[in-house]
């Protein structure tokens, strides 16, 4: 089956000739519309829209954004509520936020406000990562912009209703993505992530202020839903994965790329073979990291057992192959992965897999905050095994210690964080056995390192 | 509570509701407002632990902690379900929860030892090691370092570590009286919290990230605060210690005496380590009620006098310009045939808040046999700043035992105490553990005017020099006895070590003193001087010093009512 | 790996404006100061460079906090630096797409046109002359088109090593 169109919705301007950043080019485009119409309802109207719409947090973890927005209730609490935007991008594979930042800012802009409005709040940040030094500019100029016509500051567009905006550049941290790292870390402190509970965002956040936390293209949404009404958007998409989804394509495709599809309209086969025009220079598939660095790894060939709900709302037991998984929320998880922040990487036959799994070790070494023990002593050591092994040092042994060392990690930690560094580990090991085998056979074991244990 | 700690997870409201909690299998009731760490602890379960202090915040980043909990599973009616024991049935949690960091709430079902919960343990005790110095038998914390003990209780066997350590600065002086070994620190950020929560003193952070996270003070600056040595005690590990106690005695060899800090009114509870009659240091010993767990830098490290070079060790006398030792008894009854022939009034006595109920009460008693009121009597008072933490003002121990027994006149007396020496009207002086000149502001013109100076003291100075009799009296860590501190508690200071050379404990100076003066004498014991003392005071009425107990008990405001 | 901050840089005498700037940047957080420390530290190594011990001690009395409050945060992102870098600075993504498409072979070549064969304990290499640095960077989020680097604020797509020597022409 040939792949579906693209369903672009937030990316409906993204690389559209002559579509530029400025709020000029945005007016004309019907901008900041939906936010005149959202100043017609009441907050809590809007907050059930976007309960209505389905639609789950982009951010990674897929959770339901009016689920969230509801654990706050302005009307009961007497402290100040905030709304951040998390545009840390920082995820592996990931590169979609930067494209609405870059290209689209005012729909970010606007769904902020909308979501601003409707939880009452008037004080909001955009997180965005150090790397993005262009992005933050175009953003200050969209705030300027914005604010400038009123869409922003004080009494907007005479609705009474008052609201900053502000950007705050983060400085090369991948843990400021994690949303209570990300507090702390707009809080001036170092991006310790903090324990959940007491500190949930929604109770304890900023300023020890009920908090939201959404991602940008969460916020994003949130301007198509006062479109076109959550019910509607709960159509686009399937039950429970509704909406659209932006993907991004990298790795050994010929054709990478971002897009943008209806959830769970189209396979990973469809996604790699037909929209990224099959794997490059006719090598074969060897694996795909789903949704993300930290999303477990799918092997090419792999079955899974998953359970369809029928037109009748049956369930049915099948087996897929890979290629033939969905692209949503559910199947992914149903397969033993995740859809996570939609960032596809593709990994073909001629890879040395462990010297895959030994780059994204090194990365979450390199990025743990290092608060907690396991987390911080785990994710060096197993960057430390996965070096070694890549680097033909390697011993038969460190095939069950990685796995074991990982094992000790997940669950176990502060911040999801201890997840996000021992999937892979976990998954590639489970799944590459082979592989990791060989290359411990073949290793010459561990040679006295010279560095200063980096 | 005197001790302001920003945090007391270990304590209850007296009225907080009960909770029912199942720990490993048995059904209990605890109060509400605990965390399960505290929760165990009280039904005898010990969960390891290391960042958790239940006096600061709560960080949760060792995860030594974790443990398997449930809450009651729930029926289609929201009610939960009832099994068979008719006790709550518990839905488990499938991960692990830390402890410090999870309340008790009712029907909480929690499991402290699990498989689960010793391969959490197991797992957090390698990683904890892999990268840690291996040199225990060279550490100065070895015996009291947490991470030997659960690594021997809970850790594996053999080290699966083949890889090359991070290394981290050595013997860092981070301040004062306090050295770093960032290789040993197990980042649990103790030390930050109790820096920033309850000295208000933010110097300590951590640099770098990840597996290089470091320990440091910003450079040029110093954890100098009053408080600073605090930090080694609830150190975990080796990594910060004691300039002073650092590498002096291993701890397993020390004897640890209850006792109590003399520093200031606030008589912080303290244990004495020493071993063979020597004093290697004071820590802080729990008291909710006076200093919780902590005590001053100056409490702790003011004890050095006691082993110092000029201490007094042999009662003297001084005939002319020769002075010469002198056995206890001939000295008692060489004073007694000098002291005889003077009126009350041609006598003085300084004595001292520093000195315990029991040496008071016999001076006071002394001085009843020497002509009563007649005989001018003051103590010399001490006052600095308080801190607003444990620190007094009132830089004595015993003030409100001084006044208490009528030595004290809040100094308001030793002007004329001066003048009456100066115009040799005063022709006698005992002197009490204050220094005539030193502490008490005579001149040494003056004390040469004297007939007769006595001074029991310590320390060597010129007054003793010049006495025509040098008492030897005890320290702190040689006696026991009691004190009443600033917030009107009394409590027992305890014999840590002997008495040097041919000093005596001063309640037996002053017994001996009186007996030999007065005559007669029913006393012989510290018990029966303390049964004398409560007899007298009607506040103390009905107690021993076994009543007053290791945290003692409170008497005030009843014995600031003094009586005659 | 040491924690203490270096200074070899002189004293800076600070702008008014300069001084005025970082005050309009506290003003964004009305709630708390201490927020303001990541754009102050921005903002002074944008201005000067490098973060000084200077730096950390302005940027801590401007916000009332201890000095190590600062010094944590500068030892944590590695964004900010301590000692001077190149005067331009190439960051090379390292992470898994980038390294697919070649990442470690792009940061070799650049190392090798620049000469530069030593690098610090957080893998940075300043070329001889001072005028470049190379460094790895983790995943800048441009995955699609890997290899991809920034030379200061400035973000490169797709970089083939004819395209690198070319952007050491250009930022000569
Ligand atoms: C280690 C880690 C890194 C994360 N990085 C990002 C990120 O870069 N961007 C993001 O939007 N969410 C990130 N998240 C997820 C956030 O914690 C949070 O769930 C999300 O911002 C919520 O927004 P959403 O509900 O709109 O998805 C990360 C989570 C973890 C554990
Ligand atoms: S899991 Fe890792 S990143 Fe998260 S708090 Fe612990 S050490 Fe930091
Ligand atoms: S020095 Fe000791 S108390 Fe401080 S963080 Fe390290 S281990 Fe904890
Ligand atoms: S506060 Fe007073 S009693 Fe407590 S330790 Fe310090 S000097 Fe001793
Ligand atoms: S004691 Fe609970 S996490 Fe450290
Ligand atoms: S891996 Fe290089 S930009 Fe993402």
């Amino acid at each position: 089956m040939p792949a579906p169109a693209e369903y672009r919705l937030v990316f409906k301007h993204i690389d559209e000739p002559g579509y530029t950043n400025d709020i000029e080019c945005y007016l004309r485009h019907g901008g900041y519309e939906q936010l005149k119409k959202a100043f017609t309802m009441k907050g809590p109207d809007i907050v059930n829209e976007v309960k209505a719409s389905g639609l789950r947090g982009r951010g990674g973890a897929g959770f339901a954004c009016g689920v969230k927005w509801g654990f706050i209730d302005p009307t009961k609490n007497t402290k100040p509520v905030y709304l951040i935007c998390n545009a840390d991008e920082s995820e592996p594979g990931t590169f979609k936020d930067r494209q609405i930042i870059h290209k689209d800012p005012h729909q970010l802009i606007e769904g902020m406000v909308i979501a601003c409005y409707a939880n009452n709040v008037h004080l909001s940040y955009i997180y965005i990562r150090g790397e993005f030094p262009l992005g933050a500019k175009i953003l200050e100029k969209a705030i300027a912009e914005a604010k400038a016509k009123n869409f922003l500051g004080k009494n907007i567009l005479g609705s009474g209703y008052d609201l900053e905006i502000y950007v705050h550049r983060g400085a090369g941290a991948y843990i400021c993505g994690e949303e209570t790292g990300l507090i702390e870390s707009l809080e001036g402190k170092r991006p310790y992530p903090r324990i959940k509970p007491p500190y949930f965002p929604a109770v304890l956040g900023l300023y020890m202020c009920p908090t939201i936390v959404n991602n940008v293209e969460t916020l994003c949404d949130v301007k198509h839903i006062i479109a076109m009404g959550g019910a509607n958007y709960a159509k686009i998409g399937k039950p429970n994965n509704t909406g659209t989804r932006l993907i991004g394509v990298s790795g050994d495709v010929a054709k990478p790329g971002y897009y943008e599809f209806e959830v769970g309209s189209l396979t990973l086969g469809q996604l790699i073979n037909d929209v990224c025009g099959g794997i490059k220079n006719g090598r074969k598939l060897q694996a795909v990291i789903p949704g993300g660095s930290s999303s477990k790894v799918l092997r090419a060939g792999e079955k899974y057992k998953i359970k369809e709900k029928q037109a009748d709302g049956s369930m049915i037991d099948k087996e897929i192959g890979l290629e033939d998984i969905p692209m949503d929320f559910d199947t992914m998880a149903a397969v033993g992965s995740m859809s996570g922040s939609g960032g596809v990487i593709v990994i073909d036959d001629s890879r040395d897999i462990v010297s895959c799994l030994a780059n994204l070790s090194e990365f979450y070494a390199h990025e743990s905050c290092g608060q907690c023990t396991p987390c911080r002593e785990g994710s060096l050591w197993m960057k430390k095994i996965t070096r070694r092994l890549a680097d033909g040092h390697g011993r038969l042994e460190d095939v069950a210690l990685l796995k074991s060392v990982a094992d000790n990690i997940a669950g176990r930690t502060i911040c999801a964080m201890g997840e996000a560094c021992s999937w892979p580990v976990q998954s590639f090991v489970a799944k590459f056995k082979n592989e990791f085998e060989a290359k411990g056979r073949a290793g010459k074991g561990p040679a006295v390192a010279a560095t200063n244990g980096h | 509570m005197s001790c302001k700690n920003p945090f007391n997870h270990d304590i209850t409201p007296a009225d907080a509701p009960l909770l029912n909690v199942q720990v490993d299998g048995q059904w209990v009731q605890l109060p509400r407002g605990l965390n399960v760490v505290e929760a165990a602890k009280r039904v005898g379960k010990f969960i390891p632990h290391y960042c958790y202090h239940p006096k600061l915040s709560i960080s949760g980043n060792c995860r030594m902690c974790l443990i398997e909990m449930g809450t009651p599973k729930m029926g289609p009616d929201r009610k939960p379900i009832i099994g068979a024991d008719g006790k709550p049935e518990i839905g488990w949690i499938p991960r692990p929860q830390i402890g410090c960091a999870t309340m008790i709430s009712e029907g909480m079902g929690i499991r402290t030892d699990s498989p689960m919960v010793q391969d959490c343990r197991k797992g957090v005790m390698e990683f904890l090691l892999i990268n840690h110095p291996l040199d225990c038998p060279i550490c100065d914390q070895a015996g009291e370092c947490k991470l030997q003990e659960f690594s021997v209780e809970y850790g594996n066997e053999d080290s699966r570590f083949v890889e090359q350590k991070v290394h981290k600065p050595k013997q860092v002086d981070i301040g004062e009286r306090i050295v770093l070994d960032d290789e040993r620190c197990i980042m649990c950020s103790r030390c930050i919290r109790f820096s920033r929560e309850m000295v208000n003193d933010d110097v300590l952070g951590f640099t770098q990230r990840g597996s290089h996270t470091t320990l440091a003070v910003h450079p040029g600056k110093r954890l100098d605060n009053n408080y600073s040595l605090n930090t080694v005690d609830i150190c975990p590990v080796g990594a910060l210690t004691s300039k002073d106690f650092r590498f002096k005695m291993r701890v397993w060899f020390l004897k640890e005496t209850k006792s109590i800090c003399t520093g200031c009114a606030t008589g912080c509870n303290i244990l004495i380590g020493s071993r063979e009659n020597v004093v290697h240091r004071l820590t802080p010993r729990e008291n909710e009620l006076v200093n919780s767990e902590w005590m001053c830098d100056q409490g702790r490290l003011g004890f050095h006098y006691i082993h110092a070079e000029e201490r007094l060790l042999q009662p003297t006398a001084r005939v002319n310009s020769t002075t010469l030792p002198v056995a206890w008894d001939d000295a008692f009854a060489q004073i007694r045939d000098r002291i005889k022939s003077y009126k009350p009034e041609q006598i003085a006595i300084i004595g001292s808040a520093r000195m315990t109920n029991e040496e008071l009460f016999l001076l006071a008693e002394l001085r009843a046999g020497l002509g009563g009121n007649a005989v001018l009597t003051d103590v010399v008072p001490r006052t600095g700043e308080a801190d607003g933490i444990l620190r007094s003002a009132d830089l004595n121990p015993n003030t409100a035992g001084a006044k208490l027994f009528q030595i004290s006149n809040d100094g308001k007396n030793l002007a004329a105490i001066k003048d009456g020496i100066e115009s040799g009207r005063i022709k006698v002086l005992y002197a009490l553990h204050e220094d005539p000149v030193g502490d008490a502001g005579l001149s040494e013109f003056a004390l040469a005017k004297l007939d007769l100076l006595i001074t029991q003291k310590l320390l060597k100075s010129h007054s003793t020099d010049i006495a025509h009799f040098s008492l030897p009296g005890a320290s702190f860590a040689e006696k026991r006895g009691s004190m009443i501190n600033g917030a009107g508690r009394l409590q027992r200071l305890n014999k840590a070590i002997a008495t040097p050379g041919q000093t005596m404990d001063d309640f037996e100076i002053l017994l001996k003193l009186r007996s030999t003066i007065t005559g007669g004498n029913s006393l012989h014991t510290i018990e029966e001087v303390f049964k004398a003392v409560a007899a007298s005071i009607p506040a103390l009425s009905g107690l021993s010093l076994s009543k007053v107990g290791d945290l003692g008990v409170e008497v005030a405001p009843a014995a600031a009512t003094v009586t005659t | 790996m040491s924690a203490t901050c270096h200074d070899t840089q002189d004293h800076v005498e600070l702008k008014p404006e300069f001084v005025a700037h970082a005050d309009e940047l506290i003003s964004h957080y009305p709630v708390s100061k201490r927020s303001a420390s990541l754009p102050l530290l921005h903002f002074w190594q944008e201005t000067h460079g490098y973060i000084s011990n200077q730096a950390v001690e302005w940027i801590a009395g401007k916000l009332g906090l201890n000095p190590i409050q600062i010094l944590e945060l500068v030892t944590f992102y590695p964004m900010f630096r301590q000692h001077p870098a190149g005067k331009f600075q190439i960051k090379v993504c390292r992470t898994l797409s980038c390294q697919l498409g070649g990442a470690y072979e792009l940061r070799e070549h650049f190392m090798k046109k620049l000469g530069i064969t030593k690098v610090d304990e957080h893998g940075l290499g300043i070329s001889a002359d001072g005028k470049f640095s190379v460094e790895f960077v983790e995943c800048l989020a441009s995955c699609g088109t890997a290899p991809v680097i920034m030379v200061n604020d400035d973000f490169y797509e797709g970089v083939s090593h004819t395209q690198a020597d070319e952007l050491l022409q250009k930022y000569n």
